[in-house]
């Protein structure tokens, strides 16, 4: 039986469980993430799906390169991570680079709109001219209302055009978490 | 140092004798070159690096998960491994019944001037690799090791890590293509028939 995927508590976004469908129904079955607040709701989706690989990973580059092996054997794959850890795959984003792989990534942003923690500004600050100038395409959601055209152009650019591609969902959307 | 001991050239030969009956990615350096000796430069069964340190162990990962009915082995250097070795927690949280890894340690970093490596002074990664909760584990330190690994590689039934111990002598000397594109249409299309 295909997992029927949840409706949000009352009161809670919905944009979460919108946008996992919609990478589902794209045809996303291997999901790799580190943990990140701003990416519970999709963590645990994946965690509840029977359909989908749910892959906790020790640092971020490694769902770098686990998207290329998957794509390698024919699936697609999307990485959950926070901004800082987005500075950890780097030198691995050398991979899709040269070996035209798709890759996609959601990033849920820190040290962005309203930070009140400055041990995540230098990375919030740094990280999309840092993935800019590794060639990635950032494409920066900054309210719900943007999630479905903003992820489903992330996802032909990536998986049909063999770009890599982050989406950066800002603070602004996300909430900022209080210190 | 006295333990490393066994020639890559000869040990793997042994362990893999049917290459070709595997999906294997390879980290850089001396273990891709050993692999594309070993199925023939012009087979298409594996994915070999020449960069992307410490990305063999999830690349192929990625490629298990996908390919559920085929075998897939990683190997790799203990050198490429130690840059991610995290990554064998990664693969014993998923445990694929159909993956393993083979690690080739000399000890050595060969491609760079042959400086003494973690494993060299004493760093034991099949230690690191039970510790990260990989459940089949199989050291390879003289012949007399090869027959038992070679069946946890041929049909073993959850993830596994073969640790082989060797001199640090040159891999075999083949040719092979950089080309990281290339390289990845030609093993989609005979996996897959699609580019």
């Amino acid at each position: 039986m295909p997992f029927d995927i949840p409706s949000p508590p009352p009161g809670d976004p919905n944009w979460p469980y919108e946008m996992y469908k919609l990478l589902k129904d794209e045809g996303v079955t291997q999901f790799s993430y580190v943990p990140d607040a701003g990416l519970k709701v999709m963590i645990n989706l994946s965690l509840d799906d029977p359909d989908v690989h749910s892959i906790p990973l020790t640092t971020e580059e490694e769902g770098v390169a686990m998207a290329a092996g998957a794509h390698l054997g024919g699936q697609k794959h999307v990485l959950l991570m926070q901004s800082s850890g987005a500075g950890n795959c780097i030198n691995m984003l050398s991979l899709p680079r040269i070996g035209k792989f798709p890759f996609l990534s959601i990033v849920s942003m820190r040290g962005d709109f309203g930070e009140g923690n400055p041990w995540q500004m230098p990375m919030g600050k740094s990280i999309q001219p840092v993935l800019e100038a590794c060639e990635v395409v950032c494409l920066k959601i900054e309210d719900s209302s943007e999630v479905i055209s903003t992820v489903s152009a992330a996802m032909t650019m990536a998986f049909q055009s063999q770009e890599s591609v982050c989406v950066l969902l800002s603070q602004k959307m996300l909430g900022i978490k209080k210190f | 140092m006295s333990d490393f001991t066994l020639d890559r050239n000869v040990v793997l030969p042994l362990l893999i004798p049917n290459p070709h009956d595997f999906l294997i990615v390879t980290g850089l350096a001396g273990p891709a070159r050993d692999i594309v000796h070993l199925c023939g430069p012009n087979s298409s069964n594996f994915y070999t690096m020449a960069g992307a340190m410490g990305g063999a162990v999830p690349m192929g990962l990625g490629l298990a998960l996908a390919q559920p009915d085929k075998r897939v082995l990683v190997c790799t250097g203990d050198g490429e491994l130690m840059m991610n070795v995290g990554s064998l927690a990664v693969v014993a949280a998923m445990n694929p019944l159909n993956f393993g890894i083979i690690c080739v340690d000399n000890g050595h970093y060969g491609e760079t001037g042959n400086q003494i490596s973690h494993t060299g002074l004493g760093t034991d990664l099949a230690v690191m690799a039970a510790g990260a909760g990989i459940k089949q584990i199989c050291t390879v330190f003289d012949e007399s090791d090869i027959g038992d690994a070679a069946d946890m590689i041929k049909v073993g039934n959850a993830a596994f890590f073969a640790h082989l111990k060797v001199h640090d002598g040159p891999p075999a000397n083949v040719k092979r293509s950089l080309d990281a594109n290339y390289t990845k249409t030609a093993f989609r299309k005979a996996l897959l028939g699609i580019p």
